[in-house]
């Protein structure tokens, strides 16, 4: 047997979230404690589901006959000559049933809202992918569906709002705050305190109280278990970069996870950077912000001098969040991952870059992703590999796109 | 004994139940709330709970999330609230306890915090985004000076209420309903048997019956089940609606705390 070399900052013994919900100094339980039974019956439910085997093969065949799992991992020939430097590969998860990766976390949770036997499944949506996706498994599994959405994104997502709505779910706008994703996540914290004997809350990314920042990732890290094996048997070796897009960061944490204990495989998170990192107005936590305590957990977060939580701006609804799943501030510390942003504009760019040169119309936040490779590639190799996660696709963004840049495409 | 215990123990040893007032800090102006403090305790409150405005306070339901964002739009911040402590505890005896969300609290640094909040005259603090399993690692020994009032809910457990209780200093808060702050109108059976049962299991602490209250009524039917009574939204209400009929109402209120 090999001694075990134990790398700088002991991430040789990685295994978080500990017993108490904590990843480092973040993550826990801050919540009101009407929540509190809740949460206990869930972290309790899944701390058996995650080895039964009944449940995993349910999951499974959902994933599979449902979702159209394993998604492809896409050799980008175009775009890799582009640069002239690295293998691009990219991640399909806009081939997911309903368009992003988001459905991956609805199917886990749902199954779980079942054996729980709650009647009524709540969900917060930014961009209305979650949304759609919770509407979807709520459709299958004939349980009862409200999706609280800011006033501002259901106006920027128009499309998935119809939706939601042909799925059978019910709707509600929200009108507090800056009335984007993190005023529809209060509200759906509220409705479920006050409906939490019959109701499940389907949280829609690796963010909030314990357990959901496990759960969620946990459930979304189907893609970087995919993502290995494929590239495994593409080249016979793991790739040197893997970038994502970073909102509460479930897309990230699925993709980067399996990889976390591979020191080789270097993890890059892109956030939006909105009108640029000196304008106030961008959603760059990790880059900017400082730990606080929002929505259940300890994490990084965009606030004032006083604590107040900031209004922050990004052309992506799904990305326009001033929090961040705990992991990921516990990953930014350790340095494991490292956080960069890019700006609304640079996402538009990226997002025709990408259409023109490979056929594949990304979501305004995978955009993000993409638009980094501008910074990246030039530092890279020709015989190193980049995998870029395309969380999702990006139909439902194009009144956006033809509003902001229309005329560059007519 | 705690301060806010004893305080409590001589009301009810008058045959009396405790009312305590929310009242969001600079609200419905920074100006004036020094006087409309002091005027809901002369006309009958026995203590007072000083809200902390904060951005996204998400166990507050609409009432009170709109005076929290009213207060944060009149430029109140945490010097304010202490101003605001100081002002009123040079002119009554009655504990003042603050009620704060975590974040705003930890961005002051909760060393400053707590000097500066205890120094002017605060005495107890209630953190509603902090339960029980954070205790530890949200009231560190900087908080050594505040008595903790911890909350118990219709979900929490026999185990948890009786754990609750024993950490609780001042006074157990036992929020009535599952949900947010509120006024309502009535309350089911199931709502007074919850009661019943964590009344018999607050042991150590004297024991307040908070969320939804907004009537005498409402008071008379809790009095059986509790050492008091913390009404919020029904007041924030009231000075929205009719601002004149304040004092008033907190007389009716206060009237409705004495037994018989
Ligand atoms: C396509 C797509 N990518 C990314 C995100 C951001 O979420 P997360 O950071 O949790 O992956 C969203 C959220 O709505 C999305 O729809």
């Amino acid at each position: 047997m090999s001694t075990q070399t134990i790398p700088p900052n002991g991430r040789a013994s990685y295994n978080f979230p500990d017993g108490k919900g904590k990843f480092g100094i973040y993550g826990g339980k801050y919540v009101p404690e009407t929540l509190i039974s809740a949460l206990d019956q869930l972290e309790k439910l899944y701390a058996q589901m995650k080895f039964d085997k009944e449940f995993q093969n349910e999951l499974n065949a959902l994933q599979k006959e449902y979702n159209g799992r394993p998604t492809p991992l896409t050799f980008a020939k175009r775009l890799t000559e582009y640069f002239g430097k690295a293998k691009i590969y990219l991640k399909r998860e806009d081939l997911c049933h309903t368009g992003a990766h988001k459905l991956n976390n609805a199917l886990g949770q749902i199954l779980l809202a079942k054996k729980l036997g709650k009647t009524r499944i709540i969900a917060e949506t930014g961009a209305g992918q979650h949304g759609v996706a919770t509407a979807t498994v709520c459709a299958k599994f004939g349980l009862k569906c409200v999706v609280y959405m800011g006033e501002v994104d259901i106006e920027r997502q128009k499309l998935n709002v119809f939706r939601m709505r042909m799925l059978g779910a019910e709707v509600v706008p929200v009108k507090s705050g800056s009335k984007t994703l993190k005023d529809a996540t209060n509200e759906a914290i509220r409705d479920w305190v006050t409906n939490v004997s019959d109701t499940h809350y389907i949280i829609g990314s690796v963010v909030g109280p314990h357990p959901y920042p496990m759960l969620v990732r946990d459930f979304q890290s189907v893609i970087g278990e995919e993502a290995k094996e494929q590239i495994s048997g593409y080249e016979k070796k793991l790739p040197d970069y893997i970038v994502a897009c970073v909102g509460g960061g479930s897309n990230a944490m699925g993709i980067f996870y399996p990889f976390i204990n591979d020191e080789k495989v270097k993890l890059i998170g892109v956030e939006a950077g909105g009108y640029g990192l000196n304008s106030g107005k961008h959603c760059a936590t990790l880059t900017l912000g400082e730990p606080g305590i929002f929505q259940g957990m300890k994490t990084y977060l965009l606030q004032d001098q006083y604590g107040q939580i900031s209004e922050v701006h990004s052309i992506s609804a799904g990305l326009d969040y001033p929090g961040v799943g705990p992991e990921h501030s516990l990953l930014k510390d350790i340095h494991r991952v490292e956080y960069f942003s890019v700006t609304d504009d640079e996402a538009l760019d990226a997002t025709l870059l990408l259409s023109k040169l490979e056929g594949i119309l990304p979501a305004l936040e995978t955009a993000h992703a993409i638009a980094h490779l501008n910074i990246l590639l030039p530092q890279t190799n020709k015989n190193e590999i980049v995998i870029v996660n395309i969380s999702g696709r990006g139909d439902k963004d194009l009144n956006t796109i033809i509003n902001k840049i229309g005329d560059k495409i007519l | 004994m705690t301060k806010i215990s004893s305080h409590i123990e001589k009301i009810n040893q008058s045959d009396r139940k405790a009312l305590s007032i929310f009242l969001t800090a600079g609200f419905p102006t920074k100006e004036n709330f020094v006087e409309l403090a002091l005027s809901v305790l002369e006309n009958g409150a026995d203590m007072l709970e000083i809200g902390i405005p904060f951005s996204d306070p998400l166990a507050d339901g609409p009432t009170i999330q709109r005076s929290s964002q009213a207060a944060l739009e009149n430029g109140v911040n945490m010097k304010d609230v202490f101003s605001f402590c100081e002002q009123i505890k040079s002119k009554t005896d009655k504990p003042l306890i603050l009620m704060g969300y975590a974040n705003p609290i930890i961005k002051y640094g909760t060393k400053n915090f707590c000097e500066d909040a205890v120094g002017n005259g605060g005495a107890g603090l209630i953190v509603p985004d902090v339960p029980i399993d954070e205790y530890e690692s949200f009231y560190t020994n900087d908080f050594k000076d505040f008595e903790k009032i911890l909350l118990t809910t219709p979900a929490s457990s026999d185990e948890r209420i009786k754990e609750i209780d024993q950490k609780s200093e001042g006074f157990v808060y036992c929020v009535s309903v599952t949900g947010t702050t509120g006024a309502r109108s009535n309350f089911d059976k199931n709502v007074l048997e919850n009661l019943g049962r964590t009344y018999s299991l607050v042991t150590k602490n004297k024991m307040l019956i908070g969320f939804g209250i907004s009537s005498p009524e409402n008071i008379k039917t809790f009095a059986p089940f509790c050492d008091g009574v913390i009404v919020g939204s029904a007041v924030i209400k009231k000075i929205n609606e009719d601002y004149k009929a304040l004092p008033e109402f907190v007389r009716s209120l206060s009237y409705a705390c004495n037994d018989k």
